[in-house]
């Protein structure tokens, strides 16, 4: 089984490369972009069985800074 | 004194640490990043600059979750003293052992070079050797320097006279011009400047040296 794990800067923590790329895009000629947030995914492959807490815990304690980051989680 | 450096995969200023402390009189070891224990009667452990781990995941993430860190932890929490600079700052915050999270720079550049810090608070084993309010120069080098923390520890900072030293040039977007913070017991200092890079005539600065001897003086009399 899979779960994927989104991890965002939190809302009101200012995000310098998400701004670049905004710019970049407004550079290009994409007009009206008005916000850009980068983020990662990240996968797991995971033995059957392994619950959704399990996961929430793994991104407590590692894969977000939970200081700045928020994350969501994807079972399946 | 007796210090231990930490070495991780990806250290690079570990040595240059170990020499700082060494300078000023101290005992050092230096201890591999899979070591579970610290030497016998360290009084403070030295967390390096450096890319550890690659900065993979997040710079100092999977350095603060070795089994020596472990024991760093523990160290810390009966009271031990710990100096964690650029990425050592980095895996502290990791570690819980400090507030906030270091953010890439606000600039997005990777900057290295000389900057000015003011000595914020010299109520700590560390700043000791300095007045509040003096400027000294310190390099920095880094790409994840930007500190962030909540408006409310922010204040909680202020009020505990917890923030060691502010730029006197915002480099890198940090809240407050935040260099480096104390824990709240202030045995443990996290900074973004590298005071082991200002400690010899030939590195074209010696500012960093008081950290060091101000450190060895609070073993001497303790």
């Amino acid at each position: 089984m899979k779960a994927r794990v989104y991890v965002m800067l939190k809302n009101g923590v200012l995000d310098p490369q998400g701004e670049a790329v905004r710019h970049a895009l407004g550079s290009l000629g994409f007009d009206g972009v008005e916000g850009v947030r980068q983020g990662k995914v990240i996968e797991l492959d995971l033995a059957e069985g392994t619950t959704e807490a399990t996961v929430t815990e793994m991104c407590e304690k590692l894969l977000a800074n939970t200081v700045i980051e928020s994350y969501r989680v994807e079972m399946g | 004194m007796k210090a231990a450096v930490i070495v991780f995969p990806g250290s690079n200023c570990d040595r240059d640490l170990a020499v700082a402390f060494e300078q000023a009189g101290a005992d050092v070891t230096m201890v591999w990043h899979k070591d579970t224990a610290l030497p016998e009667g360290v009084d403070i452990v030295g967390v390096p600059g450096g890319f550890s781990f690659g900065d993979y995941l997040r710079c100092g993430a999977i350095a603060a979750n070795s089994p020596i860190c472990q024991s760093l932890i523990k160290h810390a929490e009966r009271g031990g003293y710990a100096l964690g600079v650029c990425n050592g700052f980095q895996i502290l915050t990791e570690t819980g052992l400090l507030p906030g999270a270091l953010r890439r720079n606000a600039g997005l550049k990777y900057i290295c070079r000389t900057v000015g810090l003011e000595v914020a608070s010299a109520d700590t084993a560390f700043t000791a050797g300095y007045s509040k309010g003096d400027v000294v120069n310190v390099p920095i080098a880094h790409h994840d320097g930007n500190y962030f923390v909540t408006d409310e520890k922010l204040a909680q900072l202020r009020d505990e006279d917890r923030i060691a030293f502010t730029y006197t040039d915002n480099p890198n977007g940090s809240v407050a011009d935040i260099a480096g913070v104390v824990s709240k017991n202030r045995r443990v200092l996290g900074m973004m400047p590298h005071p082991e890079r200002a400690a010899d005539t030939g590195h074209g600065g010696t500012d960093g040296v008081a950290m060091f001897r101000a450190l060895m003086d609070q073993f001497a009399t303790a």
